[in-house]
């Protein structure tokens, strides 16, 4: 193969690159914190007595896991408008985002209330606990120190997932990639280095979330 | 003579169709120590979940220290109490599992201080002196700041019952509590619970363990098919017991 390498146009606007990149970071963080809160509460709503609260979690579920996310980001941008919800690009991806993770972090969490033993539960309530400060104080937090592995997992895929909002051109990692690579035709460089900095990104990311899963883990 | 600690009148108790209690009458006096002895299925922890309405009931009355558990009867109609309401009556009597339960991501001293902060509503001080006192009491206050994981069997189970016996309770219920341990790892828990019962602590016991139900109880019952089978002063009941079924179910618990 006979071709010169020239890296200068990536150099040049290697700030943006930066700046991209800590654009989706944020999205991502944002997102997973508001699909916490949703997966949490639609998991304890997919685990309640009420059959009608189980149905709606349910097929909020399978209707969002079953949807491709990148059909999610344009039908929230183009087509809700239509229907009178106007979102900003930013505000609209985040809350695509929040409702998609929140989704899986559902499943995530559901899982991980199920395999709690149930004497938890009896031994809080056993002290009078109410039924809220029981999950409050012991079956949300043993279970979140349980599913941390699988959502660090998460997080590093949604983070990934933020370079879709280069579709309704959120000004994040891939968006300036792309017009780099339109302004400058370094197509091979302009990929090579984008995709490099996702890999760092990930790997340190994954790395702070298992030192966190280190530190909060129940010792045995 | 004051009300009793524990009153249960005719308690009835189904899972599905399956009939558990068939009419419990049981009454305990401050200071009673009463074992519940019968074959797995008999209804003994069903009957003690009843009293802390872990199990709620269809048919009959439980009451603890003259307060009817779990429900209100108003012109013959029986309505549910309210979450709060039952969650303080529950802290009226304490419990010990079979499995021990301690909340795995807390210090043993936390165990027993989270229901004394929120529950009886002490300050983190207070509650942390009290539990100091219960650990102490039980063996454990120099594990004050090991996890569950990193106790034994015998220890979790001791710190289990400081943490419910710190709350105070009327009553102490115990659930089979030895039934996890290793065999070596039973007497340091027996031990506790004799020093309680000597304290005058009222105690209702569900426990495999003859000789220890003969040793501490001052009244035995015996149950069989979610009924009374045969109770009594221990004395009478382990020696010469009336039916058949219980000279059975004591020949094969080897007593």
């Amino acid at each position: 193969m006979d071709y010169n390498f020239n890296f200068a146009a990536v150099w040049r606007d290697f700030d943006l690159l930066l700046v991209g990149l800590w654009l989706g970071f944020v999205l991502a963080v944002i997102s997973i914190a508001i699909g916490c809160l949703i997966g949490l509460l639609v998991a304890f709503g997919m685990l309640s007595k009420n059959k009608a609260i189980r149905w709606t979690s349910a097929s909020y579920v399978s209707a969002i896991r079953n949807t491709p996310i990148l059909v999610l980001i344009l039908f929230t941008y183009f087509a809700l408008p239509q229907l009178g919800i106007r979102l900003g690009k930013i505000e609209s991806f985040i809350a695509t985002l929040s409702i998609y993770s929140g989704a899986y972090l559902t499943e995530v969490f559901r899982a991980g209330l199920v395999s709690l033993p149930t004497g938890l539960r009896e031994a809080g309530l056993s002290i009078g606990l109410t039924e809220f400060r029981t999950k409050l104080y012991l079956t949300i937090p043993v279970m979140f120190r349980n599913v941390l592995p699988s959502l660090s997992n998460n997080f590093i895929s949604l983070f990934k997932d933020t370079s879709l909002a280069a579709a309704i051109a959120v000004p994040e990692l891939t968006f300036y990639a792309r017009k780099i690579n339109v302004e400058s035709f370094r197509v091979i460089e302009t990929w090579m280095v984008v995709s490099m900095l996702y890999v760092a990104a990930c790997y340190i990311i994954a790395a702070v979330l298992r030192q966190v899963e280190t530190r909060l883990a129940i010792p045995r | 003579m004051s009300s009793p600690i524990l009153e249960i009148q005719n308690l009835h108790k189904r899972f599905g169709k399956f009939e558990v209690l068939k009419g419990i009458n049981l009454t305990m006096q401050q200071g009673d120590v009463i074992s519940l002895i019968g074959s797995s299925g008999s209804g003994k922890t069903t009957l003690l979940r009843c009293v802390n309405f872990l199990e709620d009931y269809e048919v009959g009355l439980v009451a603890v220290a003259g307060e009817q558990i779990g429900y209100v009867e108003k012109n013959g109609k029986r309505t549910r109490l309210s979450e709060k309401k039952i969650a303080r009556q529950r802290a009226m009597t304490g419990m010990a599992f079979q499995h021990f339960n301690l909340f795995p991501h807390m210090t043993a001293i936390r165990n027993v201080m989270l229901g004394l902060i929120k529950t009886r509503g002490m300050s983190k001080d207070e509650a942390r002196s009290v539990a100091e006192k219960w650990l102490e009491r039980v063996g454990m206050l120099d594990r004050r700041d090991h996890f569950p994981g990193q106790l034994s069997g015998g220890q979790q189970q001791r710190v289990a019952i400081a943490r419910a016996i710190a709350m105070n309770p009327q009553l102490m219920l115990f659930d089979e509590v030895t039934s996890a341990l290793d065999p070596e790892l039973v007497n340091e828990v027996l031990e506790v619970i004799l020093d309680l019962a000597k304290d005058g602590m009222t105690m209702l016991l569900v426990t495999h363990e003859m000789q220890f139900a003969h040793d501490v109880s001052n009244k035995v019952i015996f149950m069989h098919d979610g009924k009374i089978g045969e109770e009594g002063p221990p004395k009478q009941l382990f020696k010469k017991p009336k039916s058949d079924r219980l000279a059975t179910f004591l020949k094969n618990s080897k007593f």
